[in-house]
């Protein structure tokens, strides 16, 4: 087959088909991954909470709430956690856009009274082997490190550097660490919010 | 005002899009044996950058996300990117030939230079309104110009120094360019607001 | 041409990294670590065979004024369905290789395999091409992810060869990846050097 030549109607043709052809390609493609694409997103999100929540019997992302911190414009979500009709605590996503690089987001898990259960870092763009540490580093039992079991109304969740503060910041990585416990910070404010205002009783 | 004052600091220094994201190397090594065409370069991109930025984020939001077509993004972009280049190339020599012959050499370049299609997707990721995604795109290009004009400035005096045969040209440049990515990291943590 | 002779070729005498340095973003900005730096390689060698073979397959469908358009067309559509693939069923590697993966649109690898290759060569030899130059690719993102992850952290692919404390974080961060590529690139050139003398 000879090349064709460039006259402007070939050249619409040839372009046009491609383009429709590429879009038609696309678009059914895009059919069949949109569900699992969908899938994979929740079933981080439930995973996540698992992860952070004690004992449920409910379907806490069905009942999630949203709280919008004073400082952000993006709402936090809270996931209630009840155990038979008794609250049993909930899992706070909430962001922080103070991290090293950019937004770092994170899911707290909370029991009734407000205690730490649990967290996990949902994204982040901090700096590999310094501010991404923070995934395990909150939750190691060695010196002020581990928020686990922690009450944000009891303890002071700011880093030792700053005043009051009782919590180790990661070493040369203060910046993620005071978006961390800000968010954490935030979060328990979503919680408190959600205990005394939105505890819905299942009689 | 203090959001577009803390995005400006961080585009160009705190997460420099070339020492710290690692977008649009090609042309920052590249384009950067000479002072002068390095600032050239430096004002084209950002030209582009601000205006396809403008005009991929108003097509999202006004074409993609309205009928749904998210996963058309990167090729819309891509081709919005490159008709913008060539659009500007026509008009820049019509209506501006000292302009054009200024820059027009590099303009062909930028349809590749993903620092380009980088911001614009950045931007949506990043949910920025359609002011702080001029703002953030302006302040990107000044820290890629920032970044070439300096990295020039050392080339020239490079061009100059003896250097053993292995290291001479690239494995050099990217080396001084580690330096140079050392002394910005000394801008991270900066925080505004 | 020889087959295995194009893969060699792609592989080291035009290796796209050390040699023809083009595709520089993905390069430093995805070898944090040996893991990310391989399907980074994998990813950009996946959508490269498909482009190549069909950009060839098309080529004389495409009158010459229109060409670049058309293949960036074709280049964008693989790299969605990449796109589309991995957050269906890669979703954490595809947020670990974040923006770079549409990005893989406008690595000059790519445009550059489609206009002085694909578009002059049959679709079997554009096919070996592209797995040469994707192999050239992928080892040399590889060999420069365990580099730095090794220096940074102490272990390659996660194993580990040394202590964590006598790693220097630096490899992992920007500067370690310009300086890290600068002397990758050095050490080759010197070894080319004395073949050639």
């Amino acid at each position: 087959m000879k090349k064709l030549p460039s006259t402007l109607t070939y050249m619409t043709l040839s372009l046009g088909v491609i383009t429709i052809v590429a879009g038609a390609l696309l678009a059914w493609v895009h059919e069949i991954t949109a569900a699992p694409i969908e899938e994979a997103a929740q079933r981080k999100q439930v995973e996540a909470i698992r992860a952070v929540l004690p004992e449920f019997d409910n379907d806490p992302t069905a009942q999630q709430v949203t709280w919008t911190p004073p400082s952000g414009s993006e709402p936090f979500t809270i996931f209630p956690a009840y155990k038979g009709d008794v609250f049993a605590g909930a899992a706070v996503e909430g962001y922080s856009l103070n991290g090293f690089s950019g937004e770092v987001r994170i899911m707290y898990g909370f029991d009734a009274e407000g205690d730490i259960t649990g967290y996990e870092v949902l994204s982040h763009a901090e700096t590999p082997g310094l501010g991404a540490k923070m995934d395990e580093w909150f939750r190691m039992d060695i010196g002020h490190r581990s928020v686990i079991g922690k009450n944000p109304a009891e303890t002071s969740m700011y880093v030792t550097k700053d005043p009051g503060g009782e919590i180790d910041a990661i070493t040369a990585a203060t910046i993620s660490s005071r978006a961390f416990l800000a968010t954490l910070r935030e979060c328990y404010d979503a919680f408190k919010y959600y205990k005394t205002e939105k505890t819905v009783s299942h009689e | 005002m203090i959001t577009y004052i803390s995005i400006i600091i961080t585009a160009i220094f705190v997460n420099n899009i070339v020492f710290a994201q690692f977008l649009g190397i090609c042309p920052f090594l590249g384009v950067s044996k000479k002072l002068s065409s390095a600032a050239g370069m430096g004002a084209a991109v950002t030209f582009v950058m601000a205006l396809a930025t403008c005009v991929t984020w108003l097509l999202q939001k006004y074409v993609l996300d309205v009928f749904g077509l998210g996963y058309m993004q990167t090729i819309l972009f891509i081709l919005v990117i490159a008709a913008l280049v060539q659009m500007l190339e026509i008009i820049l020599k019509k209506i501006a030939p000292a302009l054009y012959s200024a820059l027009g050499v590099f303009l062909p370049l930028i349809t590749t230079n993903c620092a380009v299609l980088g911001v614009a997707i950045l931007v949506i990721q990043k949910g920025f309104s359609l002011g702080e995604s001029l703002v953030y795109s302006v302040a990107t290009a000044l820290g890629f110009t920032l970044a070439l004009v300096l990295f020039a400035g050392i080339r020239e005096r490079l061009a100059l120094t003896e250097v053993p045969a292995a290291m001479r040209g690239v494995p050099i440049a990217l080396i001084c360019a580690g330096l140079l990515a050392m002394a910005f990291m000394g801008f991270a943590g900066i925080s505004i607001g | 041409m020889n087959k295995l002779r194009i893969i060699y070729n792609g592989l080291i005498t035009e290796n796209p990294t050390f040699v023809l340095l083009l595709g520089m973003c993905p390069t430093l900005g995805t070898t944090g670590s040996a893991i990310t730096g391989l399907s980074m390689g994998l990813a950009t060698s996946g959508v490269l065979v498909c482009s190549n073979a069909a950009i060839s397959g098309i080529k004389n469908m495409v009158p010459d004024k229109v060409r670049i358009p058309a293949y960036i067309v074709v280049i964008a559509t693989f790299v969605t369905l990449l796109q589309m693939f991995m957050q269906a069923y890669l979703p954490s590697l595809n947020e670990s290789l974040g923006i770079f993966i549409p990005l893989i649109v406008v690595n000059c690898i790519l445009l550059g395999r489609a206009e002085a290759y694909a578009s002059r060569r049959s679709v079997i030899d554009s096919v070996f091409d592209g797995i040469g130059i994707g192999c050239g690719f992928t080892v040399a993102l590889t060999m420069l992810g365990s580099i730095r992850e090794l220096l940074g952290t102490g272990t390659v692919f996660g194993a580990r060869i040394f202590p964590e404390t006598y790693g220097s974080l630096l490899f992992v961060l920007a500067p370690g990846a310009f300086i890290a590529l600068g002397f990758l690139i050095a050490i080759i050139n010197h070894v080319r050097n004395r073949k050639q003398s």
